[in-house]
């Protein structure tokens, strides 16, 4: 049930906001869109805690603000090597998973990939590291320090 | 100068230098010696430089629904772009080309400078 509300709750908002024509017809006919895609996702059987879109809600926002932050810095780090290619020295290192959900797996093997200078090449089901290639040995010890680990524990929450 | 003027010179840094990233990551993207670290550099133009040019947009249109609009352009191209980085990665592997620079078989979980 919780499911249904935030599903119901996010897509309600993002139609309002790509919308912009709030007459009554246009509102009833994006209700039953909204109405629709919910009872297919019921139907599909697709509709659970994997597909919540509210999960980590609240510590979201606090999270992206951080992992942002993370790519700006990165970033900086990967322009200079591309100015001077004579940097590039690629690592192919496991870094361990301590998340204990599949959401928090995939947040954090997709973070790693988000930032440049570091792809996640292989995330297995219940293995308990991950396959990352990094651009440079600098990137790969941003990645061994376990910061970003930390920040995507922390997003899962206690419990 | 009034306020107005200087957002707008705030935007025009932004989409310049996000315009100016782009590039670099598309210079990354042929100087770089193998798929996996042109990777990398293509990530470049998949988040700074849409990061800066968003931004700069928003800055310019102000505060309404095209917001909305734009966020959700960044929104979408921040959590589709890693997937398909890690599908061009494990493709790359499936086909058999090897990373420059593996040793985690020789050097197993602990840390090297290489």
């Amino acid at each position: 049930m919780r499911y249904f509300i935030s599903l119901t709750a996010i897509l309600a908002l993002l139609w309002l906001g790509l919308s912009g024509v709030y007459k009554p017809l246009i509102l009833l006919l994006g209700a039953l869109s909204v109405g629709l895609v919910v009872w297919l996702t019921e139907r599909m059987e697709v509709l659970g805690a994997e597909h919540d879109p509210a999960s980590f809600a609240w510590r979201l926002p606090r999270y992206w603000v951080w992992l942002i932050k993370e790519v700006i810095v990165a970033n900086w780090t990967v322009a200079r090597a591309v100015i001077n290619p004579s940097r590039v020295q690629p690592v192919q290192l496991r870094v361990p998973i301590t998340q204990r959900s599949p959401v928090g797996r995939v947040t954090y093997a997709n973070s790693i990939t988000l930032t440049p200078g570091t792809v996640t090449t292989r995330l297995k089901p219940g293995a308990a590291y991950l396959e990352v290639h990094a651009l440079m040995p600098s990137t790969a010890d941003d990645l061994r320090s376990g910061a970003m680990a930390e920040r995507v524990n922390r997003l899962e929450g206690p419990g | 100068m009034s306020v107005e003027v200087i957002t707008q010179v705030i935007s025009a840094l932004m989409l310049g230098v996000g315009g100016v990233f782009a590039m670099i990551g598309g210079i990354g993207l042929v100087r770089f010696p193998d798929v996996f670290t042109r990777l990398h550099a293509g990530s470049i133009a998949d988040t700074l430089a849409p990061l800066l040019i968003i931004g700069g947009l928003i800055l310019l249109v102000g505060f309404d629904l095209l917001t909305f609009k734009l966020l959700a352009i960044l929104f979408f191209l921040l959590f589709t772009t890693p997937a398909a980085s890690h599908a061009t990665a494990r493709a790359a592997i499936a086909a058999g080309l090897k990373p420059l620079g593996d040793d985690t078989r020789a050097q197993g979980d602990s840390s090297s400078n290489t």
